[in-house]
């Protein structure tokens, strides 16, 4: 049943959503005087946007229900998303970095593989398994790469971190024993900025011993 | 003469010790300024300029207040006033949701009458460019000139010369946690932000200043942060904005910079261009040198950068000036002046010692002073295996050519008087040391639980460590110039040790022992002359009853100590078909005093290599003469290092002595000169403008061979 839903899905990637929206504010800046957001523009971006239906997301085991707009991403469902019951789902270890799918900040497992949450339509992820970095642990018992991550100091400032924990433990569920290379390729859509890279990669090879 | 005693003595100073956060950032439980959740939250957002000079003709913000879900809208500019820049802010809105921010900020109208601008320095420098400052005649400072000994008998005395001209771009700080603030009034005087800082008491003091009120009537919090690099000391107008938003709908306001908005007014590593020329004696002796730089940090000054750099050079001249151009402006940014200065530096020695036909170790063990430097010279060679280099460049065989080069560097680092700390052991055994610093990453929270846990004799576990709040009253300063550490550890270690000390007054009557009689370890204090005398830290910390002891501590110059000293190796490979540079290893040797955490030392030391290599293989903002934007406002087209880039590094933890330096800036220095010296080893071509790119190198190639 997942299979046929997903197929079922809006089949509108992000991307191509903003390539869409995103011409009329572009435009408008050229001509010598210029009117940044032109009513035209709005209409366009709004006309799309505002289309918005109750979804069921299954998120760390634990059903949500949501109420989002076609645009609503996975990510904004995930940190900023209030069930319908009214609590705050604040799921806040998936990071906004880049906000178009190139640092791994926001990544998240789906079905057992990792996508960037920022690049998901939220309606997209209905009927998958959800796991994000708060959903790793269980309870107090860390997983073997957060505990790894913990021992080695694979992190500094920390915000790149969950994402990295993600697709650490990705990466060692699909390959128990991966060589150095094959974690540079693993973790390779993953973005650092304090530097902690030799550390996470000792850490993925300590973790992988437990795995 | 107050110490941190022998290393044998030491428990936990100078060993691995996993950070305290750790746990909370790997379970996504850490809560940055991003992540902050507050009842009634409200999303701010910025409409920024995509124009780089124009005067504002028209604002209308009706159609935005209009939209359902937005509950303010404020105007960031007048109208007749000027924009200087790509980024710069037009008008803030204050939604219900992030999404209705986004459509409000495009519903905002503004009409804008655009002016000539100039974003490259190249332009600004032209003749007839448009004056973009009133201040400054074809838009360059006055020249800032030093002079020192007599450049033009110093060039008499030289048997060889180099000139040349040495470029490093504009870098951007890419703080993966974005500025912000997320801002909440509990009533028309009083202020809480959460703010993704680096200068908790420096926001305070801004924000109270900017609302006229008392200091104490504005919290600021920054549990945690996500890097600032030198970029996040004030609240900025986006802080400002947060407030003033937040006043304004009377409910609390989260306010992140987009991605793009980071890179174009967030702050920037300056541009540097320096032309010089130098001369070097027969016997190896830099003896004249003569330089004719610029750089940009945008409309603003500060693009200062170091010349000549670390080496003794007895006779120069240096002119310096800054280029004002219509982009945001520079901040400090991780060793502001250094990594730049020492690249130019660094080739420059090699360029020298090439023409002397000496060894480029050797050239440097001549010239320089620092005989911390002298002694990494001999271990870092040793470590990357500096025999195996080329001795003549280029001259490995096949397509992808190997070769090694070195670089140096030099920082401050000890810290300075005015933090203020609270070491608290309460009647249940539970410690608590509080101040008002910040740990942005570097680890000052488990350096803090370390200090205070080896002065007790119990666990850095057992130490609950408060930072990031100004709640307290404790203040501390910015965690700026590598200074945190050497500026906090001495007061900690001071407070630490007053308040053991009134515990073991308070004990010593029962255990029949002086005070000074008195040890503390294993949770246990005992007596040193009578071993058998002993009462369980629970059992005397029982004793307090109501009263908790509290101790303060100073600032005792003694514990720490500035100037640390840095070489690094660099091993490269070169695909001369390609152009593609893999750097194969790096040796890091950093001078750092007394490594309180060896392990988060460590760390540091990696980071600082890896910022030093996306500036020398990857790292520089592109902008658009035509149109005066920026091209590369992403994390696509801007590049900062990943997996695929990171060689083997060897941090090589060098301390030399017992005192507290702060090295969180230092190592990112060496690594740029090193690599570009090993490209040139490798190949035997030099690259003198970063970064080192494909085509750059292809190019190079290309013209040695015609």
């Amino acid at each position: 049943m997942p299979d046929k839903e997903k197929k079922q899905g809006t089949n509108i990637s992000r991307r191509n959503f903003l390539k869409g929206v995103g011409t009329g504010t572009v435009a408008a800046t050229v001509a010598p005087s210029v009117l940044i957001g032109s009513e035209k523009a709005a209409d366009a971006q709004t006309g799309d946007a505002v289309a918005s239906a109750t979804i069921q997301l299954n998120i760390n085991g634990k059903p949500y229900q949501v109420e989002v707009e076609a645009r609503t991403t996975l990510l904004t469902v995930l940190r900023d998303g209030i069930d319908t019951s009214g609590t705050n789902i604040d799921l806040t270890g998936a990071k906004l970095i880049c906000d178009r799918g190139e640092c791994g900040g926001c990544t998240v497992m789906v079905d057992g593989k990792t996508v960037y949450a920022c690049m998901m339509l939220a309606m997209d992820a209905e009927g998958t398994q959800i796991t994000t970095v708060e959903g790793l642990a269980d309870g107090d018992n860390l997983h073997p790469v957060q505990d790894a991550f913990v021992q080695h100091d694979a992190l500094m400032c920390g915000f790149c971190t969950p994402g990295f924990v993600v697709s650490s433990a990705a990466l060692l569920s699909e390959n128990t024993k991966p060589t150095l290379e094959e974690i540079k390729v693993g973790l390779s859509g993953n973005t650092c900025r304090c530097g902690t890279y030799p550390f996470i990669f000792d850490a993925v090879k300590t973790a992988s011993k437990k795995m | 003469m107050a110490s941190w005693g022998e290393a044998s003595e030491s428990r936990l100073i100078g060993k691995r010790i996993p950070r305290l956060s750790g746990k909370d950032k790997v379970t996504g439980k850490a809560k940055y300024t991003f992540d902050i959740n507050r009842p009634g939250l409200l999303y701010g957002r910025i409409l920024r300029s995509e124009v780089a000079r124009a005067n504002v003709v028209d604002l209308d913000l009706s159609e935005a207040e209009a939209m359902p879900g937005v509950k303010a809208v404020l105007p960031l500019i007048e109208v007749g006033r000027q924009i200087r820049y790509q980024g710069q802010e037009i008008a803030a809105v204050a939604a219900e949701t992030d999404d209705i921010a986004k459509d409000a900020i495009r519903r905002i109208r503004v009409e804008l009458e655009e002016l000539p601008h100039v974003v490259t320095e190249e332009d600004a420098m032209r003749e007839n460019a448009p004056q973009i400052r009133d201040d400054w005649a074809g838009n360059q400072s006055e020249p800032n000139v030093r002079e020192e000994g007599d450049i033009n008998a110093g060039f008499e005395q030289a048997a060889v010369e180099v000139e040349a001209t040495y470029h490093t771009p504009v870098q951007t700080h890419v703080c993966l946690e974005t500025h912000g603030n997320v801002a909440e009034w509990e009533d028309d005087e009083n202020l809480t932000v959460w703010a993704s800082t680096q200068g908790v008491f420096g926001v305070r003091n801004d924000l109270a200043g900017h609302f006229n009120l008392p200091a104490n009537q504005v919290r600021i919090i920054t549990e945690h942060m996500g890097g600032g690099f030198g970029s996040k000391f004030g609240p900025g107008v986006e802080g400002r904005t947060a407030a003033n938003l937040a006043r304004a709908t009377g409910r609390p306001v989260k306010l992140m910079l987009t991605r793009k908005a980071e890179h174009l007014v967030a702050g920037n590593r300056p541009s540097m261009t320096q032309h010089v020329r130098a001369g070097a004696t027969g016997d190896g002796r830099i003896i004249a040198y003569d330089m004719k730089g610029y750089g940009t940090g945008g409309i603003s000054s500060g693009a200062g950068f170091q010349a000549p750099y670390v080496y003794h050079v007895p006779n120069r001249r240096t002119e310096r000036r800054n280029v004002a151009v219509n982009v945001g402006n520079q901040r400090a940014m991780r060793a502001p002046g250094h990594p730049q200065g020492a690249f130019a530096m660094d080739s420059l020695m090699d360029e020298l010692a090439e023409k002397l036909g000496m060894n480029p170790l050797e050239f440097r063990r001549i010239n320089d002073p620092s005989e911390v430097r002298q002694a990494q010279y001999t271990l870092g060679a040793q470590e990357i295996g500096w025999h195996r280099r080329n001795s003549v460049p280029g001259s490995g065989t096949g397509v992808k050519k190997r070769g090694m080069g070195v670089g140096s560097g030099q920082w401050g680092g000890g810290g300075g008087d005015g933090t203020q700390a609270r070491v608290t052991i309460n009647a249940d055994g539970t410690v608590e040391a509080v101040t008002g610093t910040q740990d942005i990453g570097t680890g000052i929270r488990t350096a803090i639980a370390i200090i205070v846990a080896e002065e007790l004799g119990l666990n850095p576990t057992d130490i609950m460590v408060k930072v990031g709040d100004s709640g307290p009253g404790l203040p501390s300063g910015g965690s700026g110039g590598s200074q945190t550490t050497a500026s906090v550890a001495p007061v900690i270690k001071t407070a630490a040790a007053a308040a053991k000390q009134k515990l073991f007054e308070r004990v010593a009557p029962q255990l029949e022992a002086s005070v000074e009689d008195l040890r503390v370890g294993n949770h246990t204090i005992y007596v040193v002359s009578d071993r058998t005398k002993t009462i369980k830290w629970e059992l005397a910390t029982g004793q307090l009853g109501m009263e908790s002891i509290t101790e303060g501590g100073e600032w005792d110059r003694e514990l720490r100590q500035g100037g640390v000293a840095g070489t690094q190796f660099a091993e490269v490979e070169v695909d001369t078909e390609t152009g593609a540079v893999r750097v194969i290893k790096i040796v890091a040797v950093q001078d750092c005093g007394l490594a309180i955490n060896r392990l988060t030392t460590e760390s540091q030391i990696n980071g600082g290599v890896i910022m030093g290599l996306g500036q020398a293989l990857l790292e520089e903002r592109f902008m658009d003469a035509q149109t005066g934007r920026m091209l590369n406002a992403n994390l696509e087209d801007y590049k900062v290092p990943g997996t695929f880039e990171i060689p083997e590094i060897k941090s090589i933890v060098f301390d030399t002595h017992r005192k507290v330096t702060g090295i969180g800036e230092p190592p990112c220095i060496p690594t740029l000169g090193a690599i570009a010296n090993a490209v040139h080893n490798a190949i035997g071509v030099r690259i003198r403008e970063l970064p080192i790119t494909p085509d750059k190198i292809l190019i190079a190639l290309a013209e040695k061979k015609a």
